[in-house]
C-alpha cells in the first residue's frame, strides 16, 4: 500500500516537474491546475453526465444543483474580474446557430450512451474504466473529424456571437445569470423528490472546489476550462503524424490553430488540463486501497457502438463549439449566451440518449458492474 | 472479448495513460520541445499580454 501511494505522488511530481521544465511555469501550473480538477472530480465523485441522468431517472437533483452552485460561484468572480481586465481574460463565447444546436442536441444523447462528457470520459479512462477508454478515443477522432467540416456547418445559419455583458453590462449579465440557475436550481429542487434535492456536504465541497480551480484556470490561462480543443489538436496531431497535410484544412490553416499545430502540445492550455485531469483520476484511483471493480464486459456489438458513440461524442462536440465544460459551465459562467441555449439542446438530446442506452449497451453477461 | 473481462482497472488506467504519452512522444518527435524562452508568463492575468491559447469555442 506505501509503495503504491509513494508511486503515485511520484507520478504526480514528475508530471509537473516535467511540465515545468519542458514548458515553463504557465504550462507547469495549467497541468497541476488539471491534476486538481481529476482529483476533485474522481475523488469527489463530481459528475456532469450523471447527474443529468438521475434528474431525470431517480429524481435526484442533489448533482445537478451542485454543478449549478459551482457555474455561480464562478461567475460571481469571473464577470468583473473580466470586466476589470479585458485585454487579458477571455471568456468562453461563442455563436449560437443551427449546427451548435443540433451539436449541443446529439451530445447530450451520446453523453448518456457513454456516461460521460468531455470531462467524464477523461475521468472514466485515467480511473481504469474500459468504456471510458474506448470512448476516449474515438472523441479524440470525431473532435478532430469535426474540424474537417466546421466551416459548412456554422455556415449553415449561425448568428453573431453574444454575451450577455455585450448585451447588459457586466453587473446586469451577472445578475441575470445568477437568477437564471437559481430558477434552475429551484425547478430541479420542485422536480426532485424527498431527500433528494439538497446536496450532501461532499458535492458542496467539490462545487467550491472546481469554482476555485476554475477561475485559476482563467487567471493562468487568460481563458476559461476547455476540454474539446485539446482533443481535437491530439487528433490532428496523430492525422499529421500519419502523413496528413492537416495545415491545410480551413480550421488548422486559421492563424491561432496553427500556431497550435505547429507548436507542442505543451504548449496549448486545454491539451495541458487534460492531461492532468486524465492523471489526477489514475492517481486517485490507485490511492483507494480498492480500485474497484472493472466495468462489466460487453458484447462485442456494444463495443462497437461505444466506438461510435465516441467518435458523435466528439465530432458533436466540435460543432457545438464546447461540452458540458467548455460549452456549459465555462460559457454560462462567463457570460456566453450560446451557454444556456447548449444547456437546453444537450439536456433535450440527454433525454434521448437516457431512453437509448438500455437497447445499445448490452451486458456480456447478466451480472456485474455496469460499464 | 474475454480479454477485455479480464482487464482490472489498474490496467486499463495504465493503458490511458500510454494512450497519453504516445500522443506526447509522437508530438514531440515532429514538433520540437517548446522554446523556454519564448514561453509565456507564469499568469494571464497581470501579464499586460491577450491570451494566446485556443478555445472549444473558437471556430
Amino acid at each position: 500500500m506505501f509503495m503504491r501511494r509513494f508511486s503515485v505522488v511520484m507520478l504526480l511530481l514528475v508530471l509537473t516537474g516535467f511540465t515545468f521544465i519542458m514548458a515553463g511555469p504557465r504550462a507547469g501550473l495549467l497541468v497541476m491546475i488539471g491534476l486538481g480538477f481529476g482529483l476533485v472530480l474522481e475523488g469527489l465523485r463530481f459528475g456532469f453526465a450523471g447527474p443529468w441522468r438521475m434528474i431525470v431517472t431517480d429524481r435526484d437533483g442533489r448533482g445537478l444543483i451542485a454543478q449549478f452552485i459551482a457555474i455561480a460561484l464562478l461567475a460571481a468572480v469571473a464577470f468583473p474580474l473580466m470586466a476589470a481586465n479585458p485585454q487579458e481574460l477571455n471568456g468562453a463565447h461563442a455563436p449560437v446557430g443551427l449546427a451548435m444546436i443540433l451539436g449541443a442536441f446529439v451530445f447530450g444523447a451520446a453523453m448518456q450512451l457513454v456516461m460521460g462528457c468531455g470531462s467524464g470520459t477523461l475521468i472514466n479512462a485515467g480511473s481504469g474504466n474500459l468504456v471510458g477508454l474506448i470512448a476516449l478515443a474515438g472523441f479524440i477522432i470525431g473532435s478532430f473529424a469535426g474540424t474537417v467540416h466546421l466551416g459548412w456547418w456554422t455556415g449553415l445559419a449561425t448568428l453573431p456571437v453574444m454575451s450577455l455583458q455585450g448585451m447588459l453590462g457586466a453587473q446586469g449579465g451577472l445578475i441575470v445569470t445568477l437568477a437564471g440557475l437559481a430558477a434552475l436550481a429551484v425547478i430541479t429542487a420542485l422536480r426532485a423528490a424527498p431527500g433528494k434535492r439538497l446536496p450532501p456536504a461532499r458535492l458542496w465541497w467539490a462545487a467550491a472546489l472546481i469554482a476555485a480551480l476554475a477561475l485559476a484556470n482563467l487567471v493562468v490561462a487568460g481563458q476559461p476550462w476547455g476540454i474539446v480543443y485539446g482533443l481535437g489538436l491530439w487528433g490532428a496531431k496523430i492525422a499529421q503524424a500519419g502523413g496528413a497535410d492537416v495545415g491545410a484544412l480551413a480550421f488548422w490553416a486559421a492563424p491561432g490553430n496553427a500556431e497550435r499545430l505547429g507548436a507542442s502540445i505543451l504548449t496549448d492550455v486545454t491539451s495541458l488540463t487534460n492531461i492532468g485531469l486524465l492523471v489526477g483520476a489514475f492517481a486517485v484511483m490507485r490511492w483507494r486501497s480498492d480500485p474497484g471493480a472493472p466495468a462489466q464486459a460487453l458484447t462485442a456489438g456494444t463495443y462497437g457502438w461505444v466506438v461510435l458513440a465516441g467518435v458523435v461524442l466528439g465530432y458533436s462536440a466540435r460543432l457545438a463549439f464546447g461540452c458540458n465544460v467548455g460549452a456549459f459551465f465555462s460559457g454560462i459562467s462567463t457570460g456566453s449566451l450560446h451557454g444556456w441555449v447548449w444547456m437546453v439542446a444537450a439536456f433535450a438530446g440527454s433525454m434521448l440518449g437516457i431512453r437509448l442506452r438500455p437497447h445499445m449497451l448490452r451486458p456480456a453477461f447478466a451480472r456485474g458492474v455496469a460499464a | 472479448m474475454t480479454g477485455f473481462r479480464m482487464m482490472s482497472r489498474p490496467v486499463v488506467g495504465g493503458l490511458a495513460l500510454g494512450l497519453v504519452l504516445v500522443i506526447l512522444a509522437l508530438d514531440l518527435a515532429r514538433s520540437g520541445a517548446p522554446d523556454l524562452f519564448a514561453a509565456p508568463a507564469p499568469f494571464a492575468l497581470g501579464s499586460g499580454e491577450a491570451p494566446t491559447g485556443a478555445h472549444c469555442t473558437g471556430s
